[in-house]
């Protein structure tokens, strides 16, 4: 090879070194159900995900790199969230990543992040096997199922003082683990379910169950699963003439619970167990603000990815970009979010679970119980 | 008692729905031998066309529930309809001479292109009507009661209408003689003067507006409905029109009301875990007595 090949193969590499170092961005995946019937949650994850992405890259960025968010669309099912994974962790080359929705996608990702060395910080699985599998780089800023269904069965037992509960789960790892978490707290209340079973997801007919639920005279109808089955099925309860109490879980937090169930006349009384209001805490008001001046409600996990945001941020911030010590460090240190500060364990759960009970009224709308 | 009584209407509705949607399966495989998989996709069209057409009567100012109803009826069968017509000229009829594996991968083509469709246009999101008809009819039996909303009734009514309808076109009128005549020898058919490529195009557009009737009146029930909804309810009819023997008119009709009540009372009396099970492991015990289905005739070897 003459001089003069060998001169200008090294200006090109050098060239192209460049190019690679100027747009040395921090990329963080947002991964979650972007499109499907559960699109709403992934709108959730993604606006939260981006207004903290804009925030933060406005205050200076990480380390005075820019963020890049790459939206990458699991639909909520386990094989399409390993291949966005691996997508983001070889393509695109994401340090962090903020997700994913549903469990059953997050627990087959999270090994997939574990390999790469990347941050998982999920705004809203709340499985239990996900920090269980004792993998280091796992987080999750909400609570588990096993907390939130002993909320749930207390309430049942010691407020309504149910006696006769039917337990419906939607056979998917979020829904039956919340179902089956409430189960054994009920067990443990010496309370037995009097009717547990399973329905398949996608379906809308649910008449059959209904009316198996009528039969054993249910007074609490607990419910594991998301909103786009919980609609039709509170709805075709109340056709059929039950006025037994519904209850549920925070998959069901979207205002198209509503819209599924066809009226709010339908959702009125429904109860659903999710974390403090995350619209109540002080350090989240400037935000909040500005997300309804922006004509957006920020409802649901739309604060929870924001708080994601933050963890994997400042994880990275303090530890030079690297994210297996970023994870090493936040199981140590604490970070102040805009729903307060958090701490983590060691298996990557926070500290301090913060269930409580919700109401839906006839408008439509939740509140808390008091 | 009354929970047994209750299962049976719930298992007749859902299956009067299956039925309906039966049909389009049994017509097309009865005159072309294909199975259209994009049919649960014209059954999800016609869910969105629904919810179109209430919002563009509403914004009419139209109130009153018989007006919208037929009203929605009426547009979403002509809408359904014509893509029933246009399906088969893209996608159907330029393969009608290559083998019937082209056509099939045509189809499942098909079926994916509408869901992505739908999904582009309208959005991934759940969708919801309001409800409209309200109320139900309560029937005291025993201690207990059984109870049919308004709606489950019109269900009922509209299905059996709507198939009584169709069984007089195909049993009495001329165009109901040219189908026969295709089904039977398409070859034979053409060479007597029967437009053959129009029967056949009219054989989809029949099969859309059944999915139509079902698509508004399911619509209309349950008020929730997404991109993906023709998938399930697809299988399901499919099932039924083979547990009926494909091909058979009636059959489809009587496979759909067997799959809805099995469904019904296995998930009622048994488990709603284990239902689809159920009607599946009852689908192959029929075909190992019955391979041709219960109402369908043996294929017979044309030499």
């Amino acid at each position: 090879m003459s001089n003069a090949v060998v001169r200008k193969t090294l200006i090109s590499l050098a060239i192209a070194g460049a190019a690679t170092l100027a747009q040395a961005d921090v990329v963080i995946g947002v991964a979650g159900p972007h499109t499907g019937a559960y699109a709403a949650f992934g709108e959730q994850l993604w606006k939260g995900a981006e207004k903290a992405a804009a925030d933060i890259n406005a205050a200076g960025g990480v380390k005075g790199e820019m963020i890049k968010l790459v939206k990458a669309d699991d639909a909520c099912e386990p094989k399409q969230a390993v291949s966005v994974a691996n997508r983001l962790v070889d393509s695109d080359g994401a340090v962090a990543v903020i997700g994913h929705f549903c469990s059953s996608s997050s627990i087959p990702a999270s090994k997939i992040y574990e390999e790469a060395g990347v941050i998982m910080v999920t705004p809203a699985s709340t499985n239990p096997t996900l920090t269980d599998q004792g993998l280091p780089n796992v987080f999750r800023v909400c609570g588990r199922d096993d907390q939130q269904g002993d909320v749930a069965a207390s309430y049942i037992v010691d407020k309504l003082k149910a006696k006769r509960v039917a337990v419906i789960h939607d056979k998917d790892t979020y829904g039956k683990g919340l179902a089956d978490a409430m189960k054994s707290t009920l067990n443990a209340y010496g309370l037995k379910e009097v009717m547990y079973e399973g329905l398949t997801r996608g379906e809308k007919d649910f008449n059959a169950l209904i009316t198996k639920i009528r039969s054993v005279d249910a007074d609490v109808v607990y419910f594991g699963g998301l909103h786009s089955e919980a609609g039709p099925l509170v709805r075709q309860l109340r056709e059929q003439g039950s006025k037994a109490i519904f209850i549920s879980g925070d998959g069901i937090v979207s205002d198209e619970f509503v819209s599924v169930a066809g009226s709010p006349e339908y959702v009125d009384g429904v109860l659903m167990t999710f974390g403090a209001p995350p619209t109540s805490y002080p350090s989240g008001k400037k935000v909040i603000q500005e997300f309804r001046d922006g004509g957006y409600e920020p409802e649901g996990y739309t604060l929870y990815s924001y708080t994601a945001m933050q963890v994997a941020v400042a994880a990275l911030a303090n530890n030079n970009l690297d994210p297996i010590k970023g994870a090493k460090w936040l199981k140590t240190h604490s970070v102040d979010t805009v729903m307060g500060k958090k701490d983590f364990d060691e298996k990557g759960d926070l500290t301090v679970s913060d269930y409580v009970m919700y109401e839906w009224d006839a408008q439509g709308k939740y509140h808390v119980v008091d | 008692m009354d929970i047994v009584l209750q299962q049976l209407v719930n298992g007749l509705t859902l299956g009067s729905v299956y039925g309906l949607i039966a049909i389009g399966y049994t017509m097309v495989y009865g005159i072309i031998g294909m199975i259209n998989f994009a049919h649960g996709d014209v059954y999800m069209v016609s869910a969105y066309i629904t919810a179109i057409a209430l919002a563009l009567l509403t914004f009419f100012g139209i109130e009153s529930f018989p007006i919208i109803l037929v009203g929605t009826l009426f547009l979403t069968v002509a809408v359904t309809g014509a893509y029933g017509w246009v399906i088969e000229r893209i996608a159907y009829r330029p393969l009608r001479s290559s083998s019937r594996l082209s056509v099939l991968i045509s189809a499942i083509g098909m079926s994916l292109i509408l869901q992505n469709y739908v999904q582009l246009s309208q959005g991934a999101n759940q969708q919801g009507v309001p409800t409209l008809l309200t109320g139900a009819l309560r029937f005291h039996v025993g201690d207990g009661f059984v109870q049919i909303t308004y709606m489950k009734l019109l269900i009922l009514f509209i299905s059996i209408l709507g198939m009584g309808v169709l069984t007089y076109v195909i049993q009495k009128t001329k165009l109901g003689r040219m189908c026969r005549a295709t089904q039977q020898d398409r070859k034979m058919a053409s060479i007597l003067g029967i437009d053959t490529d129009k029967v056949i195009s009219t054989v989809f557009v029949i099969g859309a507006v059944m999915a139509a009737l079902a698509g508004v009146l399911v619509t209309l029930d349950y008020g929730a409905f997404d991109f993906y909804v023709g998938f399930i309810i697809g299988i399901k009819a499919f099932t039924a029109a083979v547990l009926g023997g494909i091909g058979s008119l009636p059959g489809a009709m009587l496979g759909g009301l067997i799959l809805g009540l099995s469904e019904a009372l296995f998930a009622g009396l048994i488990s709603s875990d284990y239902k689809d099970v159920f009607s599946f492991s009852l689908l192959v015990l029929i075909l190992i007595v019955r391979p041709s289905g219960l109402l369908g005739k043996p294929e017979v070897e044309k030499v």
